[in-house]
């Protein structure tokens, strides 16, 4: 008889509850049973979008870092690049004994360089500087200087490049680089040297020219 | 060397008693011999009249005109400097006149002067307010020229000058031909511009140090430098009055390099050379009328430069390597007719550079590569005969003395970069300065009035 009553509790529990869920007049709802599921699912959800904005975050983080990151390196290279370029601009040609004329072999190939380089980086303007060595006249020695700039400019304006380009100067036998009075000294001094006058800022090493 | 010891031995008496304003030359302090013992002269008769500078009274002043005095006749190289070692003051002084009214020297040893190998000799006396320089004509037994030295200070930027101008006029007497002591050389030293006495004495600097200074110039009348300042590539001409100290840039070469330049002898025309992407031309601007800048040069494939004007004005003489190396050529004032001067062997003649025409219009100099060492020459305009002066180290760059017959250069033959000074007649040379690394020497005309160099500052 109790185990009777009891299952007609459960059932009038179990209809009760069916009642409720299949709408008729509505009872108050069985709020705890209800909330434990939906809860559950929402808290997931939200857990799971927080977790995924972090994440989001976290990986716009990250790029903007690896951005961050890849610029600087870009950087660093395009620094790294513009000096290996004004080193390799840098390089001086050198000359014989009152002459001025481009030696053919290391000095032409001094020169060629050069030409990638002004042909590389359209906006760079240059100049160069001519020398002597301490022999022949002071005076003769600053037209000297000059041939020798102009020698080395009109070697690169006859490849192409704009003469606009391209300053000369002469410094006769005042600036040695090499203040003995030997032959090596001499040959040391006996020089162009080339320096960037604007447009220097960012250089491109040429193609072909890897250093 | 026996020649110049026993030369100086009569300058030792005179410097012995404190000129110490007045620097003098390394000979000048050889050690006196013994005193009063009598040894006998080693004056070797030559072509050149024997001159006897006379003993006198010791005093400062008369002791320092007397010193240079003597100097200044033997860098005339126009005499055989006669001296007595130890020098003899009571046979070789001068007696004060006998009539004390009259004035200059009293008793005169003619016959003594004579033995000694003298054909002129100059005492130094006092008169009434200054000093009389006395020249006698040894052979003649008469006074020749008669020279008032008026006192001052030692220190008084006029008196080297004066003396220098005595001395001038000493050599104009006995020989017709004035000697070059009142004349002053500028040079550059380690970049700075300097101003020297000819006997070698009052080096005066005249620009500041950290200047770099370049190829100086005078003018005909000594009043007037022209000289490059060099910064970064870049050179401009300045031209400094003397007496007032004032500068000013010669406008065209305010741009781009500017120096070798001359004036033309009327003081009108400075003529220069410019360097640039078009080459090493030679140019002329007319400085009174501050205008007209004329390119005189249009080398295309050669370079101009180093311009000289000949003394008459009408010719610049200058090089130029249009034939490969650099030689010596001519054109008239303009520009037109240009032509080689100096004559050079193709192939086997060195370069030729810097070259200066001679006051009196007879001779170039320039400098000329010999096996690789530049040498000193001369060429005579008319026949255009070349004859080369030095041989031993490098010398180069000579500057004409006023008499066209001294000239001074850089020489390397004992140490690097010393002025030297050379006598076309004679052959003798001498070493001019002591201070390091000088170059680009130009000699000035004869000075009438101190320049205001003393007025400088002397910050060394």
């Amino acid at each position: 008889m109790r185990l009777t009553l009891a299952l007609s509790v459960g059932a009038a529990v179990v209809i009760g509850a069916a009642a409720a869920c299949g709408g008729g007049p509505p009872p108050p709802p069985p709020q705890p049973a209800v909330d434990s599921t939906a809860i559950r699912d929402s808290i997931a959800r939200a857990r799971a979008d927080s977790i995924a904005r972090d994440q989001a975050r976290r990986d716009s983080l990250q790029r903007m870092e690896r951005i961050r990151r890849e610029r600087e390196d870009s950087l660093t290279r395009i620094r790294a690049e513009t000096e290996r370029v004004r080193n390799a601009l840098a390089n001086m040609v050198h000359f014989d004994f009152d002459k001025s004329n481009i030696r053919p072999g290391q000095d032409t190939q001094v020169l060629e360089a050069k030409l990638a380089i002004l042909q590389a980086n359209p906006n760079l303007t240059i100049r160069i500087v001519g020398n002597c060595d301490e022999r022949g006249s002071d005076e003769y020695n600053l037209a000297l200087g000059q041939r020798r700039a102009n020698a080395a400019k009109q070697y690169l304006v006859n490849r192409g490049i704009n003469a606009n380009r391209i300053m000369t100067e002469s410094r006769g036998e005042e600036q040695p680089l090499n203040p003995a009075h030997t032959e090596d000294a001499w040959t040391q001094n006996r020089r162009d040297e080339f320096s960037i006058v604007s447009g220097g800022d960012m250089l491109k090493m040429p193609s072909g020219m890897g250093m | 060397m026996t020649a110049s010891r026993t030369l100086t031995a009569v300058g030792w008496w005179v410097v012995g008693v404190g000129v110490a304003a007045t620097p003098l030359h390394a000979q000048d302090t050889v050690p006196p011999a013994e005193r009063g013992v009598r040894i006998g002269i080693t004056y070797t008769p030559g072509a050149r009249p024997g001159m006897l500078v006379l003993g006198g009274p010791r005093d400062g002043f008369q002791d320092s005109v007397r010193a240079l005095l003597r100097r200044d006749l033997e860098f005339s190289d126009r005499f055989e400097m006669i001296s007595l070692p130890g020098g003899d003051t009571a046979v070789l002084g001068v007696s004060p006149p006998a009539d004390s009214s009259s004035s200059g020297p009293g008793f005169v040893n003619y016959g003594l002067y004579q033995a000694l190998g003298a054909e002129y000799s100059v005492a130094l006396t006092p008169s009434d307010s200054a000093f009389e320089a006395t020249l006698f004509d040894v052979r003649g037994e008469t006074v020749r020229r008669r020279l008032r030295v008026p006192h001052m200070a030692v220190d008084d930027p006029a008196f080297r000058l004066t003396v220098h101008q005595v001395a001038d006029e000493l050599v104009r007497a006995a020989t017709g031909e004035p000697g070059v002591a009142a004349s002053r050389l500028v040079f550059v030293s380690h970049g700075r511009l300097y101003l020297l006495d000819s006997d070698g004495a009052a080096l005066t600097p005249l620009t500041q140090p950290g200047i770099t200074t370049f190829s100086p110039a005078w003018d005909d009348s000594g009043s007037r430098l022209a000289y490059t300042i060099l910064t970064d590539g870049k050179g401009r001409i300045m031209v400094r009055d003397l007496a007032s100290g004032t500068e000013r840039t010669v406008p065209p070469t305010e741009q781009g390099l500017n120096y070798a330049s001359a004036f033309s002898p009327d003081g009108a025309v400075l003529a220069f050379t410019r360097s640039g992407d078009e080459g090493t031309d030679i140019y002329a601007y007319n400085l009174p009328q501050d205008c007209c800048l004329q390119r005189l040069t249009v080398g295309r494939f050669s370079d101009n430069l180093s311009p000289t004007f000949s003394p008459d004005g009408r010719q610049i003489a200058f090089v130029s390597n249009r034939p490969g190396l650099t030689q010596v050529y001519v054109m008239a004032r303009d520009g037109t007719g240009q032509e080689l001067f100096a004559p050079f062997d193709y192939g086997v003649t060195g370069s030729s550079n810097a070259p200066e025409w001679s006051p009196d219009g007879r001779f170039l100099a320039f400098h000329r590569d010999v096996a690789g060492f530049p040498q000193v020459f001369v060429m005579e305009t008319r026949s255009r005969t070349v004859r080369q002066l030095t041989s031993a180290g490098r010398n180069y760059d000579p500057t004409w003395a006023p008499d066209s017959r001294h000239l001074a250069f850089v020489s390397e033959r004992t140490t690097r970069r010393q002025l030297w000074v050379i006598d076309m007649e004679t052959g003798r040379v001498r070493q001019l300065t002591q201070i390091g690394d000088t170059r680009l020497p130009a000699w000035s005309p004869r000075l009438s009035q101190p320049t205001a160099a003393a007025s400088q500052p002397h910050d060394q």
